[in-house]
């Protein structure tokens, strides 16, 4: 392995080599000699949540033992303040970190702003040839290879199966099972059913893809979260919590969402693989067969979970891009990927790691596995995360009455037009 | 914007020199005289014009076009990317202005300001009155309303937070066990405009406790002793000494205040990230929002927004001041 690895870092710091001398005024990787050892120091960024980055410093420390001259500096950014402390890091210069984890939604946006280093072309044809198709798309800007994909996720029911036992229902597969499902709960345990986000627009997908909605379609460059579709999701939403099938906050979503669900406050809640290991420590789940996973309710046109996860990128300002790029290998290679849904139940981007005992045993990949291969492929466009932005206000509004749903979805349709110039 | 709000007074004070040397004899006169002292501030006038005036023109000169996170120049490793944004005129400023979001935020922006300087004031100067008596423990009161002041406001604001939890907070909690339904603090528009009000109200309150005490201990004694012996009740005392006694002092903090208030960012940005939805964003968490939330960054449209504000702030400041000279304060 450690061969392995040393031969990919010389086969990339001579394909960078290359480069620099095909007359494109690149730079040859920093301060590593080609065919030379790996040196210097590596510094990631990443957004692994409080349950999952003991595990990825423990990994990213782990690095040096297979490059001694090598310093891992692992920092840990909260996810929510990241896309913003990246791009300032990044547009200024200083104090930038050489490796990041993006979430698959700003990697275009990264990589069109020129702040991510091209993958080394040996790596981009591994990425084409040994990952899942939808997890090495998320990676690309025009035709060109930034970012590796480390993990893939997609959203999915959690439940509580005590709790639905105990209510004699089923783990619902539509929203009007779910409100009947809900129902019951409240009349036998006096819980609630869901925790509905409506503090994060990423939430808003599945009902917007159950209704056969979009946010956008990039194709014919059109807006489509205020068509009929979309106004029938924050619709189905709003009357999800007016119904009282479901409970949601305008702020701190998340936290109150684990807190609910891991106290049993309420039966389910939707939610993703990088939830999993913190839900376990829940009181509810010390005995972990007691979490069920299934997919997301479906609404009147269908079920639909938006394709989520994770990339690495590296940036192209770093002093280190050998090292880097090295270091993003070795963070996406199999072993690392086995380790992590071992250890956190992430879903690994390696279609191989898909045959090893540890990942095809795994409860949360068995179900999440396949719904990933059916999770619907997000518009890979620069302005992709910025869209969450006013969504989000929509949403918020939409779900928690403030606004009709029909206001919510034109005025998140203007902003959407207001960031996509253009675009119809 | 932080640099647009300090400027200000260096910006009054220069225009405050340009009228006094008016004529050149004079100004030579002065330079004759003060070299010392102009030398003394030369250093200070040099710093403060690099590191507020140039980017005051900076960014009003940024306004003007059409700049954004893509079409500046930049270089990032190899990658080398030329500037190619353009000089728009005022199409930002039409742009805004003809923004029903920005009258949304300004109604709300002078909402708040007005709402949480009269409360800050009041109860400031309530507090500072009762701590001006001589009784038990005093120094002990005084210290605990100097609390607030002196924990780091982001720390004070996430604490506010997990108060105002709906489901976790100490709040709800409280009023859950007196069996009362929980209010949804920060997730209904209104109430978390009350929330947001609530606590700039507890940061505020030390300052204008602190220096409307320091106020009231320099009005004489014995203006007091002199009304008491013409048989002045405790409300006409109040109203004719210790109001006018008090006129500098609260002129000053309540500008201050209005200022710092208008550009509250921390309050709103930590509290409800201008939320639920958008029901307590105000002029600077939008210009915020503007700038850095969306990709990519609007620079020309954030510092319309810089300059819109300072604008608002300068033409208040100037009203103010010249209702202060009617009054006959000089200020």
């Amino acid at each position: 392995m450690r061969r392995g690895i040393a031969a990919t870092a010389l086969i990339a710091a001579l394909a960078l080599a290359a480069t620099a001398c095909g007359g494109d005024d690149k730079d040859a990787g920093g301060d590593t000699k080609a065919g030379g050892e790996l040196s210097g120091t590596v510094t990631w960024w990443d957004t692994s949540g409080d349950a999952e980055k003991a595990t990825f410093k423990k990994i990213a420390e782990a690095f040096t033992a297979k490059h001694p001259k090598v310093t891992v500096k692992y920092v840990n950014v909260p996810y929510g303040d990241a896309q913003n402390k990246v791009k300032n890091a990044f547009s200024s210069g200083s104090d930038a970190p050489d490796v990041i984890r993006a979430d698959v939604g700003w990697v275009a946006d990264f990589a069109s702003l020129g702040y991510l280093d091209e993958v080394p072309a040996e790596t981009a044809k591994k990425v084409d040839a040994e990952f899942l198709k939808q997890a090495a798309a998320s990676g690309k800007y025009e035709g060109k290879t930034y970012a590796v994909p480390q993990v893939i996720d997609t959203l999915g029911l959690f439940y509580n199966k005590k709790m639905l036992a105990d209510a004699g229902v089923q783990p619902p597969k539509t929203l009007e099972e779910l409100k009947t499902a809900a129902a019951a709960i409240k009349a036998k345990t006096g819980k609630t059913g869901l925790y509905l986000r409506g503090d994060d627009s990423y939430w808003a997908l599945p009902y917007l893809y159950g209704e056969g909605g979009d946010m956008v379609d990039a194709k014919t460059k059109t807006v489509t979260i205020d068509n009929a579709a979309g106004v029938k999701a924050f619709k189905a939403a709003r009357d999800l919590v007016t119904s009282g099938a479901a409970t949601t906050n305008a702020t701190d979503g998340f936290t109150n969402m684990q807190a609910a669900f891991k106290s049993g406050e309420v039966a389910m809640m939707v939610n993703g693989p990088w939830a999993v290991a913190d839900t376990y420590a829940g009181e509810q789940f010390k005995d972990k067969a007691n979490l069920g996973v299934a997919a997301v309710p479906a609404g009147s046109a269908g079920q639909g979970a938006p394709q989520g996860g994770h990339d690495l990128a590296v940036y192209a300002g770093s002093k280190n891009r050998t090292a880097a790029h090295a270091f993003v290998e070795y963070l996406t290679s199999q072993e690392v990927q086995v380790q992590t849904t071992k250890e956190l139940s992430l879903l690994p981007t390696r279609t191989a790691a898909y045959e090893q005992p540890d990942v095809k045993g795994n409860e949360m990949v068995t179900f999440f596995k396949p719904a990933v291969d059916k999770a619907v492929e997000r518009a890979w466009i620069p302005e992709n995360g910025s869209l969450f932005e006013p969504l989000k206000v929509e949403w918020t509004k939409a779900v928690t009455g403030a606004s009709s749903p029909e206001d919510a979805a034109k005025s998140a349709g203007t902003s959407f037009r207001k960031i996509l110039k253009g675009w119809k | 914007m932080a640099a647009a709000d300090t400027s200000q007074p260096v910006a009054k004070a220069a225009g405050e020199n340009l009228t006094r040397g008016r004529s050149r004899g004079r100004l030579r006169r002065a330079l004759g005289t003060h070299w010392y002292a102009w030398t003394m501030v030369a250093p200070v006038v040099l710093v403060l014009g690099v590191i507020i005036g140039w980017p005051l023109v900076r960014g009003i000169y940024l306004s003007l076009t059409d700049a954004n996170e893509r079409n500046v120049g930049r270089t990032i490793g190899a990658n080398h990317i030329e500037a190619t944004y353009e000089f728009i005129g005022l199409d930002n400023y039409t742009a805004v202005l003809g923004d029903p979001v920005f009258q949304q935020r300004l109604v709300w922006t002078v909402i708040w300001t007005v709402a949480c300087v009269s409360i800050t004031f009041t109860l400031g100067l309530v507090l500072a009155n009762m701590l001006n008596r001589s009784f038990k423990g005093r120094g002990f009161y005084r210290m605990a309303l100097i609390l607030p002041w002196a924990v780091p406001g982001f720390v004070s604001v996430f604490a506010w937070r997990f108060l105002f939890n709906r489901d976790n907070g100490i709040l709800n909690k409280i009023l859950e066990g007196g069996g009362i339904a929980g209010v949804p603090w920060l997730d209904d528009p209104t109430w978390a405009k009350f929330a947001v009000i609530t606590v700039n109200v507890w940061l505020g309150v030390p300052f204008m406790m602190v220096a409307l005490l320091g106020g009231l201990q320099s009005i004489p004694g014995e203006l007091y002793e002199a009304a008491e012996m013409d048989g002045a009740s405790a409300w006409q005392r109040f109203r004719h000494i210790t109001l006018p006694g008090l006129r500098a002092v609260s002129m000053t903090v309540i500008l201050l205040s209005t200022i710092w208030t208008f550009n509250m960012f921390p309050v709103i940005f930590l509290l409800t990230r201008g939320g639920p939805g958008d029901a307590t964003e105000i002029l600077v968490t939008q210009a915020f929002r503007e700038a850095f939330v969306e990709s990519p960054r609007d620079f020309a449209g954030s510092a319309t927004w810089g300059v819109l504000i300072l604008l608002l702030l300068m033409m208040f400041a100037l009203v103010y001041r010249r209702s202060l000279r009617k009054q006959g304060e000089m200020w």
